[in-house]
């Protein structure tokens, strides 16, 4: 099995995921820059956080006219998993893969904490190995991060099952209180109509190591690896 | 052609830097300024003389990319090449 980080001019999560990938799961893992217009051979992508292209325009809104997006978009297409971190995330958006928008932060910070999170959907390649009402500690880094969707979209988003994280307390209670950026509905991760394609405001990979405050993102990867060696 | 593209926030979509402004201007003894909204000015430099030719560009710039659509509106402002 092999997976691709792409990497983008600005892009600083990249070295993070391959280490998560590599180093903490034992899977193949290589750099893809933004310039090539093949990911190649690949069972799987992480488009990595950070500030591609400064973050000039909008966050994500330059990287997605990069030579790469149009394979991995051909890549989504055909069901390749695919999972968009942060700036990962924001680049989904803007290119239309996944649905709604990004705003800055409701309270105008920067904000890097832990955060905790219910799963809501276990049915994506990146989700399905993590324990029934696990409440996952795992940090965000970003200034913004207020998922919006409109009404009709947000229903559209639930009736679908298509909100992976929330923003919750410790126990697991999705309140206001535990919002870290005024995301609508406390959204902290989403996934397209097919499931292959999540995208989410926290980092997984800063979390792959008790060392690391926690080890709750090796969730994630692990799902990935079940769901892959079960399809081979 | 120099066209000015001005974008802003959806009405329906809450301008928090425009609202933190507006509560420094309260702060600053500001009465009468009851909202501020923040948005983007872009200038374009567009090879043509032609001002509908200049604006179905501008459109399609954007659509493209300068604007976000799902959170915002773009206006293009062609200066009056009549008189």
């Amino acid at each position: 099995m092999t997976f691709g980080v792409l990497v983008f001019p600005g892009s600083n999560c990249d070295h993070d995921a391959y280490h998560a990938l590599k180093h903490i799961h034992g899977i193949n893992t290589s750099f893809i820059w933004h310039k090539e217009s093949e990911i190649g051979n690949v069972d799987g992508v992480i488009i990595p956080g950070g500030f591609s292209y400064g973050d000039y325009l909008r966050s994500g809104a330059i990287a997605r006219f990069s030579p790469v997006m149009n394979a991995v978009a051909r890549f989504a297409e055909k069901g390749g998993p695919i999972l968009g971190i942060c700036n990962g995330f924001q680049i989904l958006l803007e290119a239309r893969l996944l649905p709604g928008t990004m705003m800055a932060n409701e309270q105008l910070r920067f904000t890097c904490k832990f955060v905790n999170l219910v799963c809501q959907n276990r049915d994506t390649p990146f989700t399905s190995s993590i324990p029934d009402e696990m409440v996952l500690r795992i940090p965000v880094a970003h200034g913004e991060g207020n998922y919006y969707a409109d009404s009709e979209l947000l229903k559209k988003l639930e009736d679908a099952n298509q909100v992976v994280f929330r923003y919750c307390d410790a126990d697991g209670n999705i309140t206001s209180e535990a919002n870290p950026n005024g995301s609508v509905g406390n959204i902290a991760g989403i996934c397209n109509e097919k499931g292959n394609v999540v995208g989410m405001m926290p980092h997984p990979e800063r979390a792959v190591e008790p060392g690391l405050g926690s080890d709750h993102g090796r969730y994630l990867f692990d799902s990935t690896l079940s769901r892959i060696i079960t399809a081979l | 052609m120099q066209v000015d593209i001005v974008i802003t926030l959806r009405e329906s979509i809450l301008d928090p830097k425009g609202k933190a402004s507006h509560h420094a201007l309260e702060n600053l003894g500001f009465r009468n300024i009851s909202s501020v909204r923040i948005g983007k000015f872009i200038q374009i430099d567009i090879d043509t003389d032609n001002p509908e030719e200049a604006r179905e560009i501008a459109t399609e710039a954007c659509e493209k990319l300068l604007a976000n659509t799902v959170m915002e509106n773009y206006e293009i402002r062609i200066p009056d090449t009549s008189s």
